[in-house]
């Protein structure tokens, strides 16, 4: 599998900052209904500072909370020769809806890849977008997935992926489906190189994204309130004709069900990860 | 049961049952006129058949009295041990698995199943599987590597089911799992896709080394409805869906994500089980016969190199 590695051509680029906002800027929050100072929000990763319900937050704001200051360094994702290969279009095409999110997020695709530093233990992490196209996968995300675990294997680290999709990206039929098995091989690659795949399931994780490469992880963290489910909520209503029960798919759900292994607020999540691979990593016993 | 565009077919065909039924014994005339009406509902069909749409393909792929698993488990293997049970939940009906002889070769054969009768359809959730399914999938796959036992795997769903307990089990973990299994195993498999492919339920048993689709089967990420409710906030748009999403076996084999394409009877699987049958026999044997031909048996690292190369810009 050289060809990824051989791909492998990281270009340091700056983190961007997070961009300037309007001072008087306000946002109510679903949780309690409280308005919060938007740049209270954002000091404190998009987690409401009254009752800790969590905000979506960009895959780079993400990546930024959870390296070590300058070690994070972002991998260049390998462009696709032609990202339409269907010619797909509903009332969109699907060209256009692709060069729309590009603009608007500054990513080529709904996923970020990076390795670097987590409490100087070395990582490579995996964060969607979900704001490109509903975090969707289709095939450079299952491109970009694969490289990540290729090269987590070359530089033998922990892979963390951090998934936020409502599935396969439709716009690409059939060929985002094949996603499933090609992500699914990129967890076994990871596994069989004996190192760690963390899945940190955040809002909303479904469809084909967690019957594939999500549900695979070694550990399996969830963020509160997450969504995370196979079948989406309207479609289960249809078919069974009932009323969901109260908090079904939600994180804490899962946890009862046994799906996860724990619900950890954002706000813990980079010391949670540093004690897991810190265990994990360091083991006591040498082989 | 005619689908609306054959039409004209089901005028010719009533014609035909009407003279049938008046003619007495020697009556030329009319046995005549028999004749050139089944001619000309032959040519009829044919016509129709040669320049189905998309949406007609989706009508076929779910036509009822299309052969179902338990019809092909008859029809071409002997010995069939049904084995039941994911050993930790229950047992799912909407998938049937087990040991057989295929042609003199012993193999697991795993299949979805959406029955017959409405007493059967109920019992197998419409050929929607629950992970208990999946599960039992994944147990029967290890079994037929221990064992080394070639794995056929027949595929007609809507997709997994959606449904509270269902989701509560964990079924995305079910199908993740399966996935994993198939991409784990060292023996051959063989999919076939018989009238649905529906999305991660279907590719959950299709992550196989030749996947195989009748004619007028389909293969999707989504149903043509699902996705015109959600892209054009409409499911009259399912027609539109169909063509965009592009899920017919030809589109599939142009795409190179299937390897072949089995030829169906003239107006499809439906009006000829047996024909059909043997069709699905020989191109399941040639399979088989290709990949146990391969002396070197690195069957899971050739699955796995496949699905990693699999919708490479450079092979679509
Ligand atoms: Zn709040």
């Amino acid at each position: 599998m050289n060809w990824i590695t051989n791909s492998v051509l990281p270009k340091i680029k700056a983190l961007v900052q997070p961009r300037e906002v309007p001072e008087n800027f306000w946002t109510k929050c679903p949780g309690c209904g409280e308005m919060i100072f938007h740049r209270q929000l954002e000091d404190n990763l998009q987690v409401c500072t009254s009752c800790g319900y969590h905000f979506k937050l960009n895959a780079k704001a993400r990546l930024k909370s959870l390296f070590d200051k300058d070690t994070l360094t972002l991998i260049e994702l390998e462009k696709q020769l032609n990202s339409d290969p269907l010619k797909f279009r509903d009332i969109k095409k699907y060209s256009d809806r692709l060069r729309e999110a590009r603009t608007r997020t500054s990513q080529d695709d709904a996923i970020v890849i990076a390795e670097g530093e987590l409490n100087g233990l070395e990582m490579v992490a995996a964060v969607f977008s979900f704001e490109f196209m509903g975090g969707s996968m289709g095939i450079a995300v299952g491109n970009a997935i694969l490289k990540a675990a290729e090269l987590a294997v070359s530089k033998k680290a922990p892979l963390i992926i951090f998934p936020s999709s409502g599935g396969a990206r439709m716009q690409e039929g059939i060929l985002s489906l094949m996603q499933l098995p090609r992500t699914v091989i990129a967890t076994q690659m990871v596994k069989e190189a004996g190192l760690p795949l963390i899945v940190v399931l955040t809002n909303p994780t479904t469809g084909g994204v967690t019957a594939s490469f999500a549900m695979l992880g070694d550990i399996h963290i969830a963020e509160p309130g997450a969504i995370i489910g196979f079948a989406g909520q309207r479609v289960i209503t249809e078919t069974i004709r009932e009323k969901l029960p109260e908090g079904f798919q939600c994180a804490e759900h899962l946890l009862d069900h046994g799906m996860v292994d724990m619900v950890v607020s954002r706000l813990q999540i980079k010391e949670k990860l540093s004690s897991i691979l810190s265990i994990l990593m360091i083991p006591q016993i040498n082989k | 049961m005619f689908l609306d565009f054959e039409k004209q077919v089901a005028e010719f065909e009533g014609k035909i049952e009407e003279l049938r039924h008046i003619s007495g014994d020697g009556d030329t005339n009319i046995a005549t006129e028999i004749t050139k009406l089944q001619i000309k509902a032959e040519r009829q069909l044919k016509t129709i058949y040669e320049k189905l749409s998309p949406w007609q393909k989706v009508q076929v792929a779910r036509h009822p009295n299309r052969p179902h698993f338990k019809e092909v488990i008859k029809s071409l293997f002997s010995d069939f041990i049904n084995l039941a049970g994911d050993r930790s939940y229950g047992e799912d009906k909407a998938i049937n698995a087990g040991l057989a002889r295929f042609r003199n070769q012993s193999v697991m054969i795993i299949g979805t199943e959406k029955g017959n009768t409405t007493q059967e359809r109920l019992e197998t959730n419409f050929g929607m599987a629950m992970p208990e399914g999946y599960r039992k999938a994944k147990r029967l796959m290890e079994m037929a590597d221990r064992f080394n036992l070639p794995i056929l795997t027949f595929i007609d769903t809507a997709g997994a089911y959606p449904g509270i307990g269902a989701e509560e089990r964990g079924q995305a973990e079910a199908i993740a799992r399966s996935i994993e299994t198939s991409l784990s195993v060292n023996v051959p498999i063989v999919a076939v896709i018989l009238g649905e492919g529906g999305s991660g339920g279907a590719v959950a048993l299709a992550t196989a080394d030749k996947v195989l689709m009748l004619e007028h089967s389909i293969y999707s990420v989504i149903s043509p409805e699902g996705c015109a409710s959600i892209l054009w906030r409409s499911s009259e748009n399912a027609t539109n869906a169909a063509n965009a999403l592009r899920l017919t076996a030809q589109d599939l084999y142009s795409l190179n994500i299937i390897d072949s394409i089995i030829k169906e009877p003239l107006g499809a699987a439906h009006r000829d089980h047996q024909t059909t049958m043997t069709t699905l026999g020989d191109a399941i044997e040639s399979s088989l016969k290709d990949l146990l031909s391969n002396r070197t048996k690195n069957f899971r690292e050739n699955r796995r190199k496949k699905f990693i190369a699999m919708t490479d810009n450079k092979l679509i």
